[in-house]
Parts: structure tokens; sequence; C-alpha cells
């Protein structure tokens, strides 16, 4: 009984993401041929050579037809999948796994989402038919908890923790400024976020990540392979994915100042990658936020900080672009956007840019030192009851 | 004969200034307040609160049956004393009807209860109001008031015996609505007052000489229709003391409409000695009476927050906010989803979770879960659960937050973290609650509600409040 992860046996030759955004003219199935070609292109494989694909997406479509019909497959296996907000990652993760075991060549991880055409703030209620009885808590809501249980855990002023996220969603937004694909491309001054209009508890609407349209995609073929299709591969290095029992909201031992998913997927791939200090070894992380105290609590589940001082490097600047580790260094949720079947694939492209080189005007300075390494991280759910996926990427085969 | 072995009422939290009526209007609104069922309760939750109060405390004899009077039912076609039935978790072999749609049904489930020969709850509920700026919105009330009737014994004594009833019935065309009507429709008010005042002589006077007493000897004389001009008619006709006739709340509650005979007992039961004779006398389509003797029991036995109090609790309301919840001002929804009716059978499968607020406790390692587990969150034995009802279970508040996207006829929504007394979390809607005085620590109870309805599909479950009476 392990986790033995599949480290160095897969890479991504091949990445391709559409901006993120209000896409009124673009069907779903315009943004999964965008990103497909994107990624094909990018790994100079023409379509037939990929053998299978996974698809993610959480309200855009269902079964494999959703992508084979807009590509005209060729009679090709394609498995939809869903895992809340972790749906992209959750995609890639399969994809990896079928190439590591040897079913296929070349698989496709594609991640899609089109929230605007819905018409309503933030995203659609989905679900089974239910007894009515749980509480109709709003996504921001949820997340909201965390900040008061944190400022009573820690004795840190609540004041000075809105500033934490207050900086949180300026840095995203500064990143993000500096993305072309992404859905803010403007810096917000840290009055106008701290003073946006209340959305619930503390977090203002500046607090919240983006409602957009978009795909992404990922061509992962054998690692002994990955030359063949392109001189700056990325190697798979841990790719870790939790569940929770989900008792967060019914257990009183749980604080709500972190979320023990995330503390275990962690774990579980830095023990397959290999890393001991994730914040000395990384070169940037792509981290889930959906909120500002997201973000913040992440630095310390993901070992990025310690216990009860994750506002404090916040305020730092301990994760800035020029930091000393970078986090969302394309914007983030909160300002690329946050379609959810891909935002895990683009999180991943931005490892993709960062670490071969590419991503210009955000180039992250301590790639060209030696830094090789990057994570992508996921959750979805809420504090208490989630999913969460952590990858480590690297552009180096050990 | 069946006497009262237990009593409780319930006042909603908010009051109406009627001022504000006249000030939105230009014109009207009065003296004093009204109160004002919640824009998450109907009749039919008023009367699970009610119930509760009764039924709270001491030792009760069990309901074999529970009959159930509105003149404003949630629901037609289905009972709605079904819902009453399964919020107490009373077993399944106990009776539960309704006799709704007129306040007469109000006299007639007490009449019925004194009458069962078995342990039975009677629950009258109303929520009345009327056009904007007319007479009914202005001097209506909202309350709900329950009676446990029952032979009595050592444990669970009467506390008011029977000692007399009389009716006289007519058919007159004095007040009615139409179903589906928003407000009623009154005749010429000195018909009715015409038409009362000799029902009212006839019955008051059987009944005084049913029990052989005279009106002098009454300490309590109570009066309640929804005719105030006959109700005041048949009051002096009596001839009782003046100090006997009880202020008929309508200053600080209103009139309650089928409630409000029961209402008026309760704050009589409040405050009456052993030995007082109260007569009950409800106007509507005749005239019904009923005349009680208080116990000794009584002075021990009487509901844990009077009348009284409650009436002088709660917190304001805005006229608008008023009319939004009564439905007369449509305002403009967020854009978000529509709330989703519950389903009928997960509702089924969860009767006692969703209506009993029943949970389970792991009978391996002592952990309670909310809702109800086959699995054990702490020590993952399986299927050793027991249910435990935690509705009567006092909570504190681990966590808040305060939802201003979510929809509601109120925003915005408080959500509260609960941790419960001796185990157990559960994360609910706070209510009758003001969202800027709420604070971690602060102790709350579980209040049975109706939160929303969607496709014509009323959702009902517990919320949260601050704890009442404390």
């Amino acid at each position: 009984m392990a986790s033995n992860g599949i480290r160095d046996r897969v890479a991504i030759v091949g990445m391709g993401c559409t901006p993120f955004g209000e896409h009124w003219d673009k069907s779903v199935s315009d943004l999964l041929v965008e990103s497909s070609q994107a990624a094909l292109n990018s790994a100079n494989v023409p379509i037939d050579m990929v053998d299978a694909y996974w698809l993610g997406t959480l309200f855009s479509g269902q079964s494999g037809l959703t992508l084979s019909r807009p590509l005209k497959l060729n009679y090709k296996p394609v498995s939809r999948l869903e895992n809340y907000c972790a749906t992209g990652s959750e995609a890639f993760r399969n994809a990896c796994y079928a190439v590591a075991c040897g079913a296929y060549d070349v698989a496709m991880a594609i991640g899609v989402e089109k929230l605007k055409d819905s018409g309503i703030s933030g995203l659609p209620s989905i679900g089974a038919p239910e007894d009515g009885t749980r509480a109709g808590l709003t996504a921001p809501a949820t997340f909201s908890l965390l900040a008061p249980a944190y400022c009573k855990k820690f004795g840190v002023d609540e004041g000075a923790f809105k500033e934490a996220m207050t900086r949180i969603a300026w840095k995203n937004h500064k990143n993000g400024a500096l993305n072309p694909r992404a859905q803010f491309r403007k810096e917000v001054a840290k009055d106008v976020i701290a003073c946006s209009p209340q959305v619930a508890g503390a977090l203002g609407i500046f607090d919240c990540s983006g409602v957009s349209d978009g795909s992404a995609a990922a061509v992962i073929v054998r690692a002994e392979d990955a030359y063949k299709y392109t001189d700056k591969p990325l190697f798979v290095k841990a790719l870790s994915f939790i569940a929770g029992p989900a008792t967060g909201p019914i257990d009183p031992d749980y604080d709500y100042t972190t979320f023990p998913e995330v503390v275990a997927s962690a774990t579980d791939a830095y023990a397959q990658a290999g890393i001991k200090d994730p914040r000395a070894e990384l070169a940037m992380a792509e981290v889930h936020d959906c909120f500002t105290p997201t973000e913040l609590v992440l630095m310390e589940d993901l070992g990025f900080a310690q216990r009860g001082t994750g506002w404090k490097e916040v305020l730092n600047g301990t994760f800035d672009l020029e930091g000393e580790l970078a986090v969302n260094p394309d914007g983030g949720l909160k300002s690329f956007g946050h379609p959810i079947g891909a935002s895990g694939l683009r999180m991943l492209f931005e490892a993709w840019l960062q670490l071969r080189g590419e991503a210009g005007k955000r180039q992250i300075a301590s790639v060209a030192r030696g830094r090789n390494l990057a994570l992508t991280h996921n959750l979805g759910g809420a504090p208490g009851e989630c999913v969460s996926f952590v990858s480590v990427v690297g552009s180096a085969r050990s | 004969m069946n006497g009262i072995v237990a009593y409780g009422s319930y006042l909603p939290y908010f009051r109406l200034d009627r001022k504000s009526i006249g000030d939105a209007l230009a014109g009207g609104g009065g003296k004093g307040s009204r109160t004002v069922a919640s824009y998450d309760e109907d009749t039919t939750s008023m009367g699970v609160e009610a119930a509760r109060a009764a039924l709270r405390g001491a030792p009760r004899p069990a309901p074999a049956a529970i009959y159930f009077a509105t003149a404003d039912p949630a629901y037609l076609d289905k009972t709605n004393a079904t819902a009453i039935h399964a919020a107490l978790s009373l077993d399944d072999s106990a009776m539960a009807f309704d006799m709704v749609g007129s306040i007469r049904s109000g006299a007639g489930v007490m009449r019925a209860a004194i009458d069962a020969g078995r342990p039975t709850l009677a629950v009258i509920s109303d929520i009345r109001t009327g056009l904007p700026g007319g007479g009914d919105e202005r001097d209506g009330g909202d309350a709900a008031v329950a009676f446990l009737l029952a032979a009595g014994d050592a444990q669970a004594p009467v506390l008011a015996e029977h000692i007399a009833s009389a009716s006289a019935s007519a058919e007159f065309l004095e007040r009615w609505r139409i179903p589906g009507d928003p407000a009623s429709r009154q005749w010429e008010e000195r018909f009715g007052e015409h038409a009362y005042v000799p029902l009212a002589d006839a019955a008051i006077t059987s009944a005084l000489k049913q029990a052989g007493v005279n009106a002098g000897d009454l300490a309590a004389l109570i009066v309640a229709g929804p005719h105030g001009r006959a109700n005041k008619r048949a009051q002096a006709a009596v001839g009782a003391k003046p100090e006997a006739v009880a202020d008929d709340l309508t200053g600080a509650v209103g009139n309650t409409g089928a409630a409000h005979a029961g209402l008026l007992l309760a704050d009589a039961l409040d405050r009456a000695k052993a030995g007082d004779l109260i007569a009950v006398v409800s106007l509507a389509d005749g005239c019904d009476v009923t005349i009680w003797r208080a116990t000794a029991a009584l002075a021990a036995h009487r509901q844990k927050v009077p009348v009284a109090k409650q009436a002088a609790a709660g917190g304001k309301v805005s006229y608008a906010t008023f009319l939004t919840w009564r439905g007369f001002l449509k305002r403009e929804p967020p854009r978000r989803p529509d709330p989703q009716a519950p389903a009928a059978p997960p509702a089924f499968r969860s009767e006692a979770w969703k209506f009993g607020f029943t949970g389970s406790r792991c009978q391996a390692c002592g952990t309670r879960s909310l809702p109800p587990a086959r699995v054990c969150m702490k020590c993952h034995a399986v299927d050793k659960m027991t249910p435990e009802r935690m509705a009567d279970v006092p909570a504190t508040i681990a966590t808040y937050t305060v939802d201003r996207l979510a929809y509601s006829l109120s925003p915005p929504v408080v959500v509260g973290v609960l941790d419960f007394e001796g185990g157990g979390r559960f994360t609910c809607e706070l209510t009758d609650v003001d969202p800027k005085a709420v604070k971690i620590g602060d102790r709350v109870e579980l209040t049975f509600r109706r939160p929303m309805t969607a496709h014509g599909v009323h959702n009902y479950f517990w919320k949260a409040r601050p704890i009442q009476g404390a």
C-alpha cells in the first residue's frame, strides 16, 4: 500500500491555452478547437497521432462526445471527467497515468468551461435531487469562514488580515496585467480592492476570482520519447489527488484555518518528487486562489510559510513575482479567470512557459538561476469538505 | 373530558410599527405594533414552535393526536399537521389532522381536543394581513399557540379543568375569502354586530348555566373574534367584573385570527391563580364558549416564556420589508440560480433528520453526527449508530459569516457553524438575528422554519436563533 507516483515517466511536450474571459462570440466547441490546435502545434503532433483524450469540464458538456464532435476525432477514446474545481487537473492526471502504464503513446488532457452563457453571477447550481437540508451558502461565503477563524487562532488583527487579503488580490492583478491571456489585464489599486462592495464576510468583489470562459490543453508522451517532440519538455515529477472525508462542517475539531486535504496532497506530492523544502526548491507555484483568504491559507498548507505566518509573508512580498517564491505569476484565478474545467491545465500552461523561459515580461528570474521545478495546485469544494490536487513538473529529468 | 396539561405560545420575532404604514402611505397607520411572521415562517412552522413551547421541559404524556387549525394553511390537499407531527418526532401511531380555512377552526380544535378521550395536542396558528393600507393589515397579528389536553396524572397534572362549553352556530356572510385571494372581504361592520350579539348571548348564558356560576365569579373573561365591535358588545353584555376583562393584546400583537382566543387563554394561564375561573368566548361564524378552572398545579407548570414577555421582545421590521414578505411588493431578484425545490423521495427518506433534526450517535465511540451517518467520522465504525434527536439541544456559534450574494427575501443570509452541547457540529442559517450583532461564542437554539418555497413546494428545515427568554 503506497502512493508510488510516476516520477519522470511521462512528459508534457506541447500545450495550448486560449485567452480566458467573456467569449461571447465563441462556443464550447470553438474553445476546444483552439486550445487543442494550439497544443498540437506546440508539440508538432498531427491530431491522428494522439491515441486518447481526457476532457475535463464541470458544466459545459457531458461525455466524450463534447470533444470528439467538434474535433471530428477518428474513433478515439475520450473520457470526460469532473472533480469540482480540480477538474482540469484530474484530466491531466488520468492522461498521465494512461501513458505511464503503456496503454497509449500519446495522450491529450484538455479542459474547458463556459460559465458566461448562464447569465448569472458565480456558478450555476447543479446536483442531484436533495432533501433541502443543506445550508445554501455561496462559494465566497464558505471560504469567508477562513478569515475570522484564522485571526482568532493566531491572534491576528482582522485589519491586518484584510490587508494581506488585499495584497494577494493586488499582486495577482499586477501579475495578470502582464499576461495577454488573462481576463483582467490591469493593475488595481489597493484601496479600490479594500473598499470593493462586500460579498460575504470580509470578502469584497475583488477578493473573488473571475467568472470566465476558456480552455487549455496538454500533449503527454512517455518521458523517453519527449525529446523527439521538443527540446524543452516538462517532466511530470508528482501527481497527487485527495478527496477528504468532508467532515469539517460536522466535526467540532475542525477549526477552519487549514485544508487538511491540501496538506495531505502536498505531502504526497513532495514525497513523490523528492522535495524537502518547497520554498527553496520551487521556481514558482500556481495555487487555487479562488478567494484571497484561500491563497493565504494555502501558503501554509503547501509548506511555503510556517503556521500563523502566511499573512506576514504575504505582506512582506515573499510570494510576489520578484519575491522569494513567485505564487500565481500568471495572475491566478483572480485575474487570469476561472473557467473551472480549464483552470488546472491553465496553471500547468504557466509552468510550461516559465520553466521554458517563455513567459516574457513576467519571466521569473530564479529559473535562469537554475530553479527548474514548478508546482500547481487545485482545490474544489469548501473548507473542511474539499478535493485537492498537487502536481510538480520540472524541466530536467533526474 | 380532557383538561389542559401543558400549553405554549409563539409570537414571531418581528414587529411592525403601525405608524410606519401611515408614514409610507401618507395616511392611516395607527398606534402600537403588530407581530409579523418572518419570511421563513408559515402557519405550520409557527405551529411547531408553539407545540415545542408546550411540550418543553417536564414529562408530558405523548400526544396520541395532533389537531391543527389555521385560516392560512401552507398547503391544501396535503395535511399540514403531519409536518408538525414529524417536527415533534411523535410516534407514527399518533394521528395528525388539519381543521383549516376558517377562523372558527381554532375553537374547533380546542373543543375536539377536550372531547378526544386521549392525550391530544391542539395547535392553532395564523398569519393575518390584508391589502396595503387596510384595517386587516394594521390590526392583524401573527401567532401560534398549542395546548396539550389529557386526563392528567401525577406526572402531568391538569393545569386547567374544563368546566363547561357551549356553542351557537349560524350561517351569515360577515367575513370571507376565496381560496388564493390575498385579502379577506367583510360586510358592512354594523351588520356583523347585529348578527353576533344574540349568538354570543345565547352561548354565554348556556355555558354559565352549565358551569353553575355567575358572570361575577369569573376571574378572567376573554372575548376574541375577527369583529372588534361585536367583541366589545359581547364582552359588555356578560356582566363580568371590570378587572376580569383581559387585555386583548391588539396594541402590541394585533388580532391573530384563529389563534387569538388561544393566545389570550395562554396569557391568562401565565397569570391565573388556583381556582380562577376563565371564560373564553370566541366569536367567529357563531359563538363558542369554554369555561376553565385553574388548578393548584398551574403555578409550577406554566410555559417557560410568558405571552407578555414574548410580546415585549422582538425586533422591528420596515413596512417595505413586511410588504415584500407578504408578496405585495415584488422585488428584483439577484442574478443567481433559481432556488431548487426539495425532491419528495429524498425528503421522505430523511424525515427524521429534516423534520425532527435527529442525528446519530456512534455506539462504538460516542461521536455525534449531524446529519445521521452510517460510518462514524472518528472511529469509522459501520452501522453502529443510534438515532439522537438534537432539535432541543442548545449550541454555541463556533464561527459564522454574512453571505450577501445568496438569495433571500431578507438579505443578507447569516450562516453559523454551530457546536452543540454534548458534541456535534452543524452549519445552518441563523434567523431572527441582527447580522452586526452576531459573535463567535453566542448561544443559540434551533427553530423550525420554512427557508424557501420553490416550484410550489415548501422547504421546511431548522435554523438557529439567539436563545429566547434567556
